[in-house]
């Protein structure tokens, strides 16, 4: 009986790794290379022949001309190679530290812009890190609140820079389904594209 | 809150009218007739299952014992697992490896095999960083659907014994695992793989991806053939991510519609085996029975996590930002949340990752609240019970069943029975065994891991938080469950020791239950009576919350208030 069952069991492993180890990702592979080509490879976005990003991760935005991306705990920030919780508990005194820290540094720089600015009004996606460390999306709300920084420095009326956020707000699936969220890299783009400074 | 509610309560209605229906395919497709297959159109699918029988060897007809099927299923699981440690060792000289990794040290390996085995898919790696696309797709998305298809397997051998009378057998080994893997599983996994591909999953070979950022750095993606793993990772409640954050990485769980959708996949198995029982034994009022008791269980555990969130933390708080539910923001603890999930679709998914064994996760559990964090890891305390993860839930709950029968029967004075069956003392050894065995393990390794410096090694959060994820790791690893309190550590220590953990965490109760079938299996039908415990009834649906309560909640409750409960008094 041992060897019985020696050798079904290996047979079977091999037929199995060969049908849902190689068969089935490959038909997959396939079937998305020619339905869905750009899903398939990372929803890349392209700009000027260049590979600029991909819609569903975020990357480093530091000039005040742009809009910026939710904390990371990747290493480097927004590392979509090396996507990480922060992983720090409710009582970590690390958290505490970064809440402030993210928080002083949203307040020094929107207040020039949003005059009298206090913490109160900083939205709480702009100072705690996401769960991927890539997250592409940021709340309206601290859309808005940078909307007013990004007019000023690219010189441009601020229903021009609340309009784009408009178009690029992924709203709730089905109207009813998660939560929305402004596509910080697509806004970008978009800016870009304005031309502008 | 009204609005994350309603968005909760059109999901459940449309999980559980899609579960119905298929539980009652489920159960045609296990039926000892053929009907399924010489019936109609289907009947196609005859052959290449007759074929694989051929080349294996087997003959399907022959019946086996519990332990003759017990036997097969062991020795086709440990040559497997044999298999995929030696994938993941030598990937390096492998093909399909374009990011060059190398082989995986011994005790990662181990710990990984061993995970994927068991169908607990604790991840002790970053999958981007450490496994080639080869070791990703036909080592460890294999196992998937391995694992998931071994667990349906036992499940329905247990089923048979409550419906076979004086039988000495529970069905063949071989039959059950391929119409699972191949009527049950797969047209699941394609289906499902084609729309995460539409969504945005990426599904390729090619290797990484390089950016130029719009300021002129340049950031890597990492992708591969993403979609036809995450399918199976959900259908299969395995839930091992291709990346480190899981789905909640967007290429894993794209937009507010990723979440939902892959919690649909986690649970639709589940919910589905309790109907199916229900067909099975003829007896679908008692399956309603059990699915109630299930699913108050869920609902509060919803309820609570969303609550907890919403509320935020007092960190959060303190530091006087905006956490305030708005049009313009969701507000809560939205540490290790994404956007597009909120408070709402992150507390159904974690609510229903954990109970169901699947442990994938859209949102961090390190990070949540006290309150929010004891939902995952009172569930994951409960085992694989409460709808529990494919197959071993139902093995899982109907061990609960027998104990809780027999206490009924003690209370009244008669010999207990369940469907027609008198349950002795041989089977409520077995079930003891079953259901306490692993809060015995969990308690045993959890302990010796906080005793030694080698266990302190892997803890990440200072003071009781460590504790809660120390505790959190072997109930994980015990429950093949597989989230984590992600902060704790691979060392080679907690590596060896969480491999042992799982192994005896999904073997035991496995072979409980079989042992459970045989014995179940040869008694003869007695007839109710007037004196029969009802178990189709509201008051059974009491006792059966009560025992699980009792059963799994009060072993681990005193380690909970060494953990969260003291983190929750100084928050």
């Amino acid at each position: 009986m041992v060897r019985r069952i020696l050798v079904a069991s290996v047979i079977s492993i091999v037929l199995m790794t060969a049908f849902f180890g190689f068969l089935y990702p490959v038909v997959m592979t396939g079937f998305a290379s020619v339905a869905f080509p750009s899903q398939a490879q990372g929803s890349l976005i392209h700009y000027h022949g260049l590979v600029v990003g991909s819609s569903l991760a975020a990357q480093e935005f530091s000039s005040p001309a742009a809009f910026h991306e939710r904390p990371s705990a990747t290493s480097p920030a927004y590392n979509a190679a090396g996507t990480t919780f922060s992983n720090l508990g409710p009582t970590n005194p690390a958290l505490a530290t970064l809440v402030k820290q993210n928080a002083h540094a949203v307040l020094k720089l929107e207040k020039p812009y949003n005059p009298g600015l206090t913490v109160h009004q900083i939205p709480v996606d702009a100072v705690v890190p996401s769960a991927s460390g890539i997250d592409p999306e940021i709340s309206l709300a601290y859309a808005q609140l940078q909307s007013h920084r990004v007019a000023a420095v690219r010189h441009l009326p601020l229903s021009t820079v609340q309009n784009l956020i408009k178009e690029k707000t992924d709203g709730r699936w089905l109207g009813l389904f998660g939560e929305s969220g402004v596509n910080v890299l697509e806004l970008n783009l978009a800016l870009v594209q304005l031309g502008g400074k | 809150m009204g609005q994350g509610i309603a968005q909760i309560l059109v999901f459940v209605a449309v999980l559980i009218a899609a579960a119905y229906p298929f539980g009652l395919y489920m159960a045609r497709v296990f039926a000892d007739s053929d009907g399924f297959l010489s019936g109609g159109r289907l009947r196609f699918l005859g052959a290449p299952e007759r074929g694989f029988y051929r080349v294996i060897g087997e003959k399907t007809t022959k019946e086996q014992t519990w332990k003759e099927y017990l036997l097969h299923l062991l020795g086709f699981s440990f040559l497997f697992v044999l298999f995929l440690y030696l994938v993941l060792r030598i990937q390096g000289h492998l093909f399909l490896n374009p990011e060059h990794f190398k082989g995986v040290s011994d005790f990662i390996s181990f710990n990984t095999a061993s995970s994927f085995l068991t169908n607990t898919n604790w991840q002790f790696y970053a999958g981007e960083s450490t496994m080639s696309y080869l070791s990703q797709m036909a080592g460890l998305a294999v196992q998937n659907f391995v694992s998931a298809a071994v667990g349906i397997a036992a499940m329905v051998a247990l089923f048979r014994g409550f419906t076979r009378r004086s039988s000495g057998t529970v069905g063949n080994f071989w039959r059950d695992l391929y119409r699972a893997l191949v009527y049950v599983l797969l047209p699941l996994a394609l289906v499902a793989a084609v729309i995460l591909i539409a969504v945005g999953v990426p599904q390729t070979f090619h290797s990484y991806a390089t950016a130029t950022t719009l300021q002129g750095g340049h950031q890597t993606i990492a992708r591969g053939p993403v979609a036809s793993q995450i399918a199976i990772k959900h259908i299969g409640t395995n839930g091992g991510g291709f990346y480190n954050s899981n789905s909640a990485v967007p290429f894993e769980g794209p937009g507010s519609f990723g979440g939902y959708f892959e919690l649909f996949l986690e649970l639709l198995i589940p919910f589905g085996a309790v109907f199916m029982f229900g067909r099975w034994i003829r007896g679908m009022r008692n399956a309603l029975a059990i699915f109630a008791a299930m699913f108050t269980l869920f609902a509060v555990g919803v309820g609570v996590n969303f609550a907890a969130e919403q509320h935020g933390s007092a960190v959060l708080r303190q530091s006087g930002v905006n956490i305030t539910h708005s049009g313009l923001q969701t507000g809560g603890n939205m540490t290790d949340k994404e956007i597009r999930f909120g408070t709402a679709e992150s507390a159904v998914f974690t609510t229903g990752t954990t109970m169901t064994s699947t442990g994938a996760v859209i949102a961090g559990h390190d990070a949540m609240t006290p309150l929010g964090g004891a939902v995952p890891l009172t569930n994951i305390f409960l085992g694989e019970i409460i709808f529990g993860g494919v197959g071993s839930g139902m093995y899982g709950i109907l061990f609960i069943i027998i104990l809780a029968v027999f206490v009924a029967g003690l209370m009244v004075g008669r010999t207990p029975e369940y469907l027609g069956k008198k349950i002795e003392a041989k089977e409520v050894k077995i079930a003891a065994l079953g259901a306490l065995f692993p809060a015995v393990l969990i308690l045993t390794l959890a302990a010796a891991s906080i005793a030694t410096k080698s266990g302190l090694a892997s803890i990440f959060n200072p003071g009781a938080h460590g504790f809660t994820e120390t505790l959190y790791a072997y109930t994980s690893q015990a429950g093949n469950n597989g989230s984590a309190f992600a902060g704790f550590g691979g060392t080679s220590f907690s590596s060896y020791l969480g491999g042992i953990d799982m192994l005896f965490g999904r073997f035991v109760p496995l072979i409980a239950a079989l042992a459970l079938a045989g014995s179940i299996g040869a008694k003869k039908l007695v007839p109710a009576s007037a004196g029969t415990f009802r178990t189709d009834s509201g008051t059974f649906v009491v006792v059966l919350v009560g025992m699980i309560l009792f059963t799994a909640g009060l072993m681990l409750f005193p380690a909970l208030t060494l953990g969260p409960i003291v983190e929750g008094l100084m928050h």
